[in-house]
């Protein structure tokens, strides 16, 4: 039998140099691998211990963006006065991950390499456009998130790459939100839809529209031919259900362990139609 | 009676174990280590459901030199674990009933090894058919247990039911069904087994009925009984499920630590205690009820039914008390209750808190909204027609000569909950536009306290109270301390009996070695039946001292145990027993089922309030009214904190815990996808005690702890049924389910 080994570089350029070597699977704060572990689902046994690395830490903003340190924590971002004012989606999300014990060990960055197409904020991170910023000894590179994920549980990453940071297009003018996590409960709950969206208007016309999904596809969706079709529209009754029709065939939700296509597909629509209606 | 009734300690004194608990110091049978040459054991499971084993394969590719195997040929005495039935084998010898079926026991020294070595195991199984369903069992579409797949049945008749259908206003059928539900206590199954030839077999593990361990060691290995010794260790809550089974688990660590000839030490982890432990019974239920247009019912038949899984434990006693329950507080001239509990390829289903009332409760409460809506009368005025009274008579024909006021019940708690702004209230906001809508209902039920029937009668417990040389008494009792207080219950009782200090009293965990049989910790029982006893007993050791002259009438604590002091020089230890005596006035048949069922029941009404979204159909209990009459409440806040969670475990129950099959498996046997309620999903509870009779039990106290279990469910569902105008008739109610219940009200 493999025992498991950990190692821990006391900071980046030290961990990128021992990720050079050899494929090691990252642990920030493990709140998904402890139980993939237990689960006995867990096939990695090499790990790489990032939780100290200085390097990845803390919340920056510029005019034009935000930058979250790979290891931002929820309750970081929980807390954080501007991002609360900038970016409430995210704020909203980072609140629903599983409960507060979990939200102070639980990483940004972790939740988005976990790869679930549940990940509660990742849709929110969709809706604003982020990008990832991934780093290896060789070259630093940035992915937009809405091209990271290409399967379930795949993504645009490689075993020499760590994700530094999560970078987020300062939002420039106030749009309206609307984030809904569908849980079986009101805490340690994992998402059976997950529904992010945001419009900004103009003159009644709707002049820019975002909307993301979770746990209705292989991965996190952005839905772009809604978007499509709402874009620089005036909403009225037949609008709205032909968005709606357009998004329940953009979805791909199947029956799993947590609940059935078609609950997925008649809340999806419904929160879809309670947010448009409320424009 | 009492007469020195010492009012400071008459309430909510602290939890006597509960500074150990919280400190860390209880010791749990995961805690425990017997140093040097422990093994760890492990279960090998069936892979199907139902077949005959033809051979277990131990691959050679894999060094089982060091391990100790054991399979059902290594037994010394009866493969069968003693319950009711002789039906369940410690382990498989031919026959599999269902996957997860024990075949074989294996341990080693080293424990990642010896989950290793289970991916080792295959087996050569012919394969037959299985059954999952109540109703292909019932209708055999294959036999797989004896000749009818019937583990019990029973028929409680009173009057005559055929002969008034023809003459009611309305004749109202429907069927419900309710799902298995986990017990999830916080500490999973454990054992510890360790062999001497001399002494025989000890366990020490985390178990409700050490007599009962007791009780199916003995044959296992046909030992005499002073030959077999069951300690009790921590126990991290049980609701049941703590009761049957480590029996089974007791014995496979005992035949491991008996082969091996060193101790064993076998935990289940949480998947394998979710996967292969006993649940609560699914259910369906149907309902025809005869009733005049003015609400009065004139007969109910109903026809229960119980999945008893795999094997029929205790499956019978769980359907009595379901069934006798089935027909509810009300007072009606013809019924019949057909009742039968089948055996399906699942684990086998077994005690949990209620013990077969929640799923009968379920359906008679929720059937009784569905009646009302029915023939056009409130759910309130269906009740208050049919509800007994003192001197009126239940389903077992059972005449209720206590102090029973439903009418009155049913007034106070509408007053406490504002039943009727609030209903106005919702029936208003709910016609506004807005996807949230609230929802009132409530469920009017009882249970019986003690062991049906005859049953206290069989199990005849004794308890004993002996006065320690360092000036304590101790508490001899097998009642187990499991979470729900007996610990602190029982100190109250006694130290209130004897007007001494509650630090004067001792509870240790029971020791067969050392306890008597008071017999097993169900059933409500322990309070009102050991309480009782316990309290006869220390009447018993302070008549031994006033009549041995070494007391007096009057007297303070230093006096008693000057006292006792002074009569052990003379007489040895001062010691009282005493046992349980039928009070005289209670019949029963057990042929007919017919009779007083219980010596006394708790009497309750229970109200939730919900709110729906009906974007994404699900459901949280904002607000919850328990009111109930319990005779005497002995500590408040402990029979509070009982009823508080007990509501939470219930709605659970109704709204949240599902449990995925696949191939009569369950597929989320963990926590994150089996879900039960968190804090943030639990309601503010209120809780009433009525405390008008107090006949029975220690100073008058009955039951408490089943009652929460009973009564959540089907006020919960009357609620979204009330909000929604739907006919939710089966749990547990997901909002996957509403959603399809939504859409039968808008075609």
């Amino acid at each position: 039998m493999d025992k498991i080994s950990v190692e821990t570089p006391k900071d980046l350029s030290g961990a990128l140099e021992i990720m050079s070597k050899s494929k090691l699977t990252p642990l920030a704060g493990g709140t998904d691998l402890m139980v993939q572990q237990e689960f006995g689902s867990l096939k990695a046994k090499q790990f790489i211990n990032i939780w100290n690395l200085n390097e990845l830490k803390g919340i920056t903003h510029t005019n034009d963006s935000f930058r979250l340190g790979a290891l931002t924590t929820f309750m970081e971002i929980r807390k954080h006065k501007l991002l609360k004012q900038k970016l409430p989606m995210l704020v909203q999300a980072a609140k629903l991950v599983g409960a507060i014990a979990i939200q102070n060990r639980a990483t940004i960055a972790g939740n988005i390499a976990n790869a679930s197409p549940a990940a509660d904020s990742v849709p929110a991170l969709l809706c604003y456009d982020a990008s990832l910023e991934l780093t290896s000894t060789q070259k630093k590179r940035i992915v937009p998130l809405k091209d990271f994920y290409l399967g379930y549980k795949k993504m645009d990453i490689q075993s020499d790459e760590l994700i530094t940071a999560i970078i987020i297009p300062m939002p420039k003018d106030n749009p309206t939100i609307y984030y809904q996590k569908v849980g079986a409960r009101l805490a340690l709950s994992i998402s059976k839809v997950c529904f992010a969206a945001l419009v900004q208007m103009q003159s009644g016309k709707l002049v820019d529209v975002r909307i993301s999904i979770g746990s209705i596809a292989p991965t996190p969706l952005r839905l772009y031919k809604t978007e499509d079709y709402l874009k620089q529209k005036k909403l009225n009754a037949s609008i709205i259900s032909n968005a709606i029709e357009q998004l329940a065939d953009e979805i791909k939700p199947i029956d799993d362990i947590r609940s059935s296509k078609e609950y997925r597909v008649k809340v999806s629509t419904n929160l879809f139609r309670n947010f448009l209606e409320s424009l | 009676m009492q007469k020195n009734l010492n009012i400071k300690v008459q309430n909510s004194i602290l939890r006597t174990e509960g500074p150990a608990k919280l400190s860390g110091k209880t010791k749990f049978i995961d805690d425990m280590r017997f140093p040097v040459d422990l093994l760890y054991g492990a279960t090998v499971r069936s892979p199907v459901a139902r077949g005959i084993l033809k051979k277990i394969v131990f691959s050679n590719e894999f060094d089982w030199d060091d391990f100790t195997i054991v399979t059902a040929k290594d037994i010394p005495g009866k493969n069968v674990v003693s319950i009711i039935e002789d039906d369940w084998p410690f382990l498989v010898s031919d026959k599999i009933n269902y996957i997860g079926d024990p075949i074989a026991l294996i341990a080693h020294h080293d424990k990642d090894l010896v989950a290793e070595a289970l991916n080792h195991i295959s087996f050569k199984i012919d394969e037959l058919p299985p059954v999952f369903s109540i109703d292909d069992s019932r209708n055999k579409k294959e036999i797989i247990w004896r000749s009818d797949n019937t583990f019990k049945s029973y028929l409680i008749k009173k009057g005559d039911v055929d002969s008034i259908w023809e003459s009611a206003d309305f004749v109202i059928e429907q069927t419900y069904e309710t799902g298995a539900q986990e017990h999830l206590y916080i500490e999973n199954n454990g054992m510890i087994a360790v062999w001497d030839d001399k002494a025989g077999i000890t366990i020490w593990g985390s178990m409700q009925c050490p007599y009962y361990v007791h009780n199916a060691i003995m044959p296992l290995f046909s030992l005499p009984a002073q030959k077999v010794r069951i300690i009790q260790a921590g126990i991290g809550g049980a609701f049941g499920g703590k009761e049957d089974f480590p029996s089974l688990i007791a014995g496979h660590c005992a035949l491991l630590a008996y082969k091996a000839k060193r101790p064993v030490k076998l935990i289940y982890n949480r998947r394998e205690d979710l996967a292969n432990t006993t649940r609560r019974h699914p259910s369906k239920t149907t309902h025809k009820t005869a009733v005049n247009k003015d609400g009065k019912i004139l007969g109910m038949d109903i026809d229960f039914a119980l999945d008893g899984g795999a094997y029929a434990t205790i499956s019978s006693v769980v359907l009595s008390r379901g069934a006798i329950h089935a027909a509810g507080p009300y007072d009606v001239d013809n019924i019949k209750i057909n009742a039968n509990v089948v055996a399906t390829n699942t684990p086998p289903n077994g005690a949990f808190r209620g013990f077969g009332v929640p799923q009968s409760c379920f359906a008679l409460e929720c059937h009784l909204d569905f009646v009302a809506k029915k023939i056009g009368i409130t759910p309130e005025q269906l009740r208050r027609k049919n509800f007994i009274a003192s001197n009126g008579s239940l389903a077992t024909g059972q005449i209720i000569r206590e102090n029973i006021d439903y009418q009155k019940l049913m007034d106070l708690t509408f007053k406490h909950c504002n039943f009727y702004e609030k209903l106005s209230e919702f029936n208003k906001s709910n016609r506004l536009p807005g996807h949230l809508k609230k929802g009132i209902g409530f469920s009017a039920f009882m249970h019986g306290g003690g062991f049906t029937g005859s049953g206290e009668d069989y199990l005849s417990s004794i308890v004993g109270l002996t006065v320690t040389e360092d000036n304590k008494i101790k508490v001899l009792t097998s009642s187990t301390e499991m979470g729900q207080g007996k610990n602190t219950i029982f100190t109250q009782i006694v130290a209130e009996t004897l007007n001494i200090s509650p630090t004067d009293v001792l509870v240790p965990k029971p020791d067969t070695a050392i306890v008597p049989n008071s017999g097993p910790t169900v059933a409500s029982r322990t309070t009102m039946i050991v309480g009782k006893l316990l309290e006869d007993a220390a009447n018993s050791l302070k008549d031994i001292l006033i009549g041995t002259n070494f007391l007096k009438q009057e007297y303070s604590a230093e006096e008693f145990f000057k006292a006792a002091k002074n009569y052990s020089e003379d007489f040895g230890t001062l010691k009282a027993y005493t046992q349980y005596k039928n009070p005289g006035n209670i019949k029963w048949d057990d042929s007919t089922h017919l009779g007083d069922a219980y010596p006394t029941y708790s009497w309750a009404i229970y109200v939730a309030e919900v709110t729906i979204n009906t974007l994404t159909y699900e459901t949280k209990v904002d607000n919850f009214t328990a009111l109930q009459e319990v005779g005497r409440v002995v500590n408040n806040t402990l029979a509070t904190g009982q009823i508080q969670g007990g509501v939470l475990q219930a709605i659970g129950y109704a709204i949240f815990e599902k449990i995925i099959w696949e191939k009569g498996q369950i597929k989320n046997n963990n926590l994150s996808n089996y879900v039960i309620p968190t804090s943030l999903d639990a309601p503010n509870i209120d809780v009433y005690f009525e405390q008008w009779n107090k006949e029975y039990g220690p100073q008058g106290a009955k039951g408490i702890g089943e009652l929460p279990m009973d009564g959540p469910a089907p006020a919960v569902i009357n609620a979204v049924n009330n909000a929604l105008n739907t006919n939710v008739n089966a749990i547990p109610m997901l909002p996957e389910n509403l959603m399809k219940y939504m859409e039968k009200i808008d075609e």
